[in-house]
């Protein structure tokens, strides 16, 4: 078993010590019938950080994360996630009622496909507002001001709020479905290839944006992403995936500039050539 | 004004059972009605029948009457609050043929009306029941149209969604401006569409003395607010629910605080406001009440007719 962990015992990331892991994923698996999707996969998230999932297509990079996000069930292994009260608590154990509170109040999920995130048919603010709405404020002026706000942290101006999401820009479109995730103030946020879709000069001004917002608000995050300069950029911590399995793990420097396994200096390499 | 039982069931349907159904369709759909008491606004499929009429004339509706009407029971049937529309005279006669039972234009005297899209204004008491023709039973269903998810959503109690809708309305609008079929919580628990009545009829569910049933004929879904049941209207804090006002009064029966329809009267512009329940219009009459059409308290036994004109 490879995990970020056990690779790198001498250099335990940032967090201090007494803090307790966020996530922990353990020997986690997702079969598809006889193929595998994903296979053992091990790590920690501590609060606050920013982890990145690497690998080439079809490496297990969308299952993992769907497994640890709680949206697709896993074969074997677990999840268990330090709950705001400090309990630890199996995902999987919940009931589906208190599993689909966390995800729209505690967690956030970005999907690639702006599309996949958002409500393309009510307005952008309402698209923020939905959270708010769904864990009971009933006020529509506090509403409206709090996704007038949310709208403004991703760039977008006070006068789209009543425009729906089908007229904005790829780029917009983003922003819009990070806003709608962070209005409940999450305190891990899942994210799949979030700048993928989208032109190269608009990822730049994307990618900046998240990590700022990261960084003002202390998020965890997992992103998942075939760009070694979206990992750079944005992340602690990395693991490096491969048929299913994760080869390598550690800090995101230490992979990209000392990469270890084979796997991982031929990717990075690949990309430095370009 | 009940008219007696004149429509003896003709030799033609004599080979049909009472009202219609077979017995064993009516028990299912008593089983899915008495489920839907027991779960105050809680949608319960059912195998909805074929009717000889299409549906969108109250199929729903009309298999629920047939599941509970006996043969002393005395129904009303209305459309739009009018007991003279073509749909509510042909369900009439429907059942007056298929079951031989007494029918009524008077709220009063009626063990059961069915309805499409008014509550009658004379207060219904205990003992009645109310059935509701409903096409679209699902609140959910135009924010979410996967019924899967709209299920999970009634189960978890998710109905952030809801205010999604009506967040919609005041951003485009400036008020929550849906003003039939407006969604409402049942019992603290189900969030209901209460079929497209106007929204002024909403508080007329709150804690009914009467049993109120509603079947979706090709929705297949029956459900069912039982007597003195809580139904109160989504709203904000800030934007609270309001029924609608009517600035005049009914033109010809003079009465306020009811449910008005408009009138055209002339190419020229020319209207009026009419009671939508006709029966509330014309006993109001009969006691000798005159709105402004009919020349108003002028009338000599109008003596408590409404005066409002000198505004
Ligand atoms: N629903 C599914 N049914 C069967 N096999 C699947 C399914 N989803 C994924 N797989 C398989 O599991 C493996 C991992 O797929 P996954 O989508 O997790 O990869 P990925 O790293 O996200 O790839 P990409 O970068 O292309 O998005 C692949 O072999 C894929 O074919
Ligand atoms: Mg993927």
């Amino acid at each position: 078993m490879v995990s970020a962990d056990t690779l790198e015992p001498s250099v335990q990331p940032g967090p201090p010590s007494a803090e307790k892991p966020l996530l922990s994923v353990e020997g986690l698996t997702r079969v598809y019938g006889k193929r595998i999707g994903c296979a053992d996969v091990s790590f920690e998230l501590f609060p606050g950080e920013v982890l990145a999932v690497v690998g080439e297509s079809g490496s297990g990079k969308t299952t993992l994360l769907n497994c640890i996000s709680s949206r697709l069930a896993p074969t074997c292994g677990t999840v268990h996630y330090r709950m705001r009260d400090g309990a630890s608590a199996d995902i999987y154990k919940m009931s589906e009622a208190e599993r689909r509170y966390l995800m729209r109040t505690d967690w956030g999920f970005v999907h690639q496909n702006p599309i996949d995130g958002l409500r393309m048919t009510v307005s952008a603010g309402a698209n923020v507002g939905e959270r708010l709405m769904a864990v009971g404020n009933r006020h529509y002026g506090n509403i409206r001001r709090a996704a007038i706000d949310w709208l403004a942290r991703v760039e977008i101006g006070e006068d789209r709020v009543d425009d729906q999401p089908r007229t904005f820009s790829g780029g917009m479109r983003q922003r819009l479905q990070i806003a709608r995730n962070l209005v409940t103030e999450p305190r891990l946020v899942f994210m799949d290839e979030p700048t993928g879709g989208l032109d190269v000069s608009v990822q730049a001004r994307l990618l900046d944006l998240l990590r700022g917002l990261v960084s003002d608000l202390g998020l965890a995050v997992v992103v998942v992403t075939h760009d070694l300069a979206v990992a750079r950029l944005l992340s602690d911590r990395m693991i490096v995936m491969k048929d299913g399995r994760v080869i390598e793990a550690g800090l995101t420097d230490r992979v990209l500039d000392d990469p270890r396994a084979p796997y991982t200096q031929l990717l990075v390499s690949s990309i430095l050539q370009v | 004004m009940t008219s007696p039982a004149t429509d003896a069931p003709e030799p033609t349907l004599a080979r049909y059972n009472f009202a219609y159904l077979d017995e064993q369709t009516k028990r299912m759909i008593r089983r899915a009605i008495l489920k839907g008491i027991a779960i105050p606004g809680y949608q319960v499929p059912f195998a909805s029948r074929e009717m000889p009429m299409p549906y969108g004339w109250g199929t729903g509706g009309v298999q629920v009457t047939a599941a509970i009407i006996g043969p002393d029971d005395v129904l009303k049937v209305i459309d739009q609050g009018a007991d003279d529309t073509t749909n509510a005279v042909s369900i009439r006669a429907f059942f007056a043929r298929t079951a031989g039972v007494a029918t009524t234009t008077a709220t009063p005297e009626a063990t059961i009306i069915q309805t499409r899209h008014r509550i009658p204004e004379t207060k219904l008491r205990e003992g009645q029941v109310l059935v509701y023709q409903v096409p679209i039973p699902e609140p959910l269903r135009f924010l979410e149209p996967r019924e899967t998810e709209t299920r999970k959503m009634h189960a978890l109690e998710e109905y952030g969604l809801m205010h999604v809708k009506l967040y919609e309305d005041i951003a485009r609008n400036g008020r929550i401006a849906t003003t039939y079929a407006y969604p409402v919580k049942v019992e603290g628990r189900y969030v209901m569409d209460p079929s497209p009545t106007p929204k002024f009829d909403n508080p007329k569910m709150h804690r009914s003395e009467a049993l109120q049933l509603f079947g979706a004929g090709r929705e297949k879904r029956i459900y069912a607010i039982p007597p003195h049941t809580d139904v109160v209207s989504l709203d904000f804090e800030d934007h609270p629910f309001e029924i609608q006002s009517f600035d005049q009064p009914c033109a010809l029966c003079g009465g306020e605080g009811v449910y008005l329809d408009e009138v055209v009267l002339d190419d020229r512009g020319g209207r009026m406001f009419v009671c939508s329940d006709t029966h509330h219009c014309e006993s109001r009459r009969a006691e000798g009440h005159r709105g402004a059409l009919l020349g108003d308290e002028a009338s000599a036994d109008a003596a408590s007719a409404t005066v409002k004109e000198e505004m």
